[in-house]
């Protein structure tokens, strides 16, 4: 079998456990739906401006909330799973058998994307039936789309690394929340941050890549201005994630 | 058994040693494994069998001596190795939420030449769980489906790390069947556990593993030179009454005498005729020979020691 056919093949049955279990499932798909619904009902009201344009808040959250879907998709189930796997021997398995092991990451990779791609689907879907938010189109489309890629990508990865510094499964949802969370908030996906922020928020902000993942979905939905050094800066970090893993990802628990 | 010489041996290693940090949990063992065979290495926790086992099956790298299985080198050659063993580790996971043909099904999909699964799953005698979800089995099915997954891949050298620890009686009655019946379609068993009678049943040959090396080897019967291991004349004597000159070595307490004599026919036959001539009464006598349980006891040094071993006590006879 080439890798390509193992890659496909792998991915089929991550893809049925996937599904079948009800809480990474829920979690995954419910999540962003739920906060997009929450938070447009609580603060989506009024207007803001992004990028010297006058936009409604609810369209606002369309795009945070695709953001957001992906970040968890990619990063956070990357994280625990794969730490839920290594702790219980699933992957010391695997790596017994003659199934190369790039072809094994490789098929949680591409699964991580189609369900980002699903994700975003259904939030823009959910956006535009709901909050006339624009479904993007054209050129628009296409730079959205590389971002979507190379952001559900550099935050797989990320979530691989992140899974070397996780001492055991039960350790692997506080540390990724911990890690993510306050990133959200600092990013603004979760509350838009106004110019006058402090400049410690912002430069946060400009330092990690949620933000530039977060603004390069908001160029896509609401035809800001779209910027390249984003991607530039989470395909950065993606590549320091896959060095770390590359280095450090263990095959067996630590224990 | 058609273990034919020109292929080699199954497993061939030589003066293994790996430390951690300054625990040397493997010292020097050499171990051969002939194909066709079933294999146990027996001995406690901590014995270094598992570290062994990894070595062999190409997650660990030791740190001296030289391992060959099937005539390849596990950690330099061990992509060209794993298509062609097995695996079952002490502790390892299948994914929940596939079905127990799912799982040998996706494992199968990476070996080049797989045993079809049905097969697999009546091999293990899980053909009544065969669509059941994973985390619906018990821990001895889990474990039967840890050994089907290991022959998905039709291996000729299966590794079995403890197979049956924390099983049932019956459960692991089970579990023998299947290792019966793997080492009736030929393959290559290399087995490690702690209990004896496991070994005793499963193994054509045992090692006894203890503190990094190996401490003994052969046969269940012959083990630890059990044939040559002298068996123990026991009886009670009246107080104040010696026995007989001439048994040999013999040790007392309470009344009762042990005697461990050279020669058990004679010895036996001077004691008894003795006993007639004097009208002393030889209260529960009886003949005892060291069991396999004693043997490895003795032999891994955790317990009291066996009779052969024993110092002289008091009341030792002239």
């Amino acid at each position: 079998m080439t890798a390509v056919r193992m890659t496909m093949f792998q991915m089929r049955y991550v893809n049925k456990a996937f599904w079948r279990n009800p809480a990474s499932a829920f979690f995954t798909f419910a999540f962003p739906l739920m906060f997009l619904v929450i938070f447009t009902a609580l603060l989506g009201h009024g207007e803001i401006q992004v990028g010297g344009r006058v936009i409604h808040q609810s369209t606002y959250y369309v795009a945070e909330m695709a953001a957001f879907a992906v970040i968890t998709a990619c990063y956070n189930n990357i994280a625990i799973g794969m730490t839920f796997q290594r702790d219980s021997g699933v992957l010391k398995r695997v790596n017994g058998t003659p199934l190369p092991s790039a072809v094994y990451l490789m098929a949680r990779v591409l699964h991580a994307l189609l369900v980002s791609l699903l994700l975003v689907a259904i939030t823009v879907a959910f956006g535009h039936i709901f909050y006339s938010a624009d479904v993007p189109t054209g050129m628009t489309l296409w730079r959205f789309l590389v971002m979507l890629v190379v952001g559900s990508t550099a935050f797989c990865a990320l979530g691989f690394a992140i899974t070397t510094v996780i001492p055991n499964a039960d350790a692997a949802a506080p540390i990724v929340n911990a890690t993510i969370l306050p990133l959200l908030f600092l990013s603004g996906v979760f509350i838009p941050i106004g110019d006058n922020a402090p400049a410690w928020i912002t430069w946060t902000g400009n330092v990690f890549p949620v933000k530039h993942f977060a603004d390069g979905m908001q160029a896509g939905f609401l035809g800001n201005a779209f910027a390249w050094s984003g991607v530039l800066v989470v395909a950065a970090w993606g590549v320091v994630g896959l060095a770390i893993a590359l280095r450090f990802f263990s095959w067996e628990p630590r224990r | 058994m058609v273990a034919t010489t020109s292929a080699g041996s199954a497993v061939l290693a030589e003066r293994l040693v790996k430390s951690y940090g300054d625990l040397q949990a493997v010292a020097g063992v050499d171990l051969r494994v002939e194909r066709g065979e079933v294999f146990a290495l027996l001995g406690p926790n901590g014995a270094g069998k598992t570290t062994t086992l990894e070595i062999l099956e190409g997650y660990r790298r030791a740190d001296q001596g030289s391992v060959r299985v099937l005539g390849l080198d596990p950690s330099s050659q061990r992509s060209a190795l794993k298509p062609r063993i097995g695996i079952v580790l002490q502790a390892t996971g299948v994914d929940n939420y596939l079905t127990v043909a799912e799982s040998i099904e996706m494992y199968s999909g990476y070996y080049p030449h797989p045993r079809p699964v049905d097969e697999v799953i009546e091999l293990v005698g899980l053909a009544a769980k065969r669509n059941a979800r994973v985390v619906t089995l018990s821990g001895g099915q889990q474990r039967r489906l840890d050994v089907a997954i290991a022959l998905a891949g039709d291996p000729e050298l299966l590794f079995l790390d403890e197979p049956t620890t924390g099983f049932d009686p019956s459960a692991r009655h089970e579990a023998w069947e299947v290792v019966r019946s793997l080492s009736a379609l030929g393959k290559t068993v290399l087995l490690t556990t702690h209990y004896m009678d496991e070994a005793q049943n499963l193994a054509d040959r045992v090692a006894v593993m203890a503190g990094g090396r190996i401490v003994a080897e052969g046969t269940p019967s012959t083990l630890g030179g059990r044939e040559a291991l002298r068996a123990t004349i026991r009886f009670r004597l009246p107080a104040g009454v010696a026995p007989p000159e001439g048994l040999g070595e013999a040790r007392r307490s309470d009344g009762q005498v042990d005697v461990v004599p050279d020669d058990l026919v004679e010895t036996l036959h001077r004691l008894t005729a003795w006993a007639l001539e004097t009208g002393v009464p030889l209260e529960g006598l009886e003949v005892q020979r060291p069991t396999l349980e004693d043997v490895y006891l003795s032999l891994v040094g955790d317990a009291e020691p066996g009779p052969e071993h024993t110092a002289p006590g008091d009341g030792s006879a002239t």
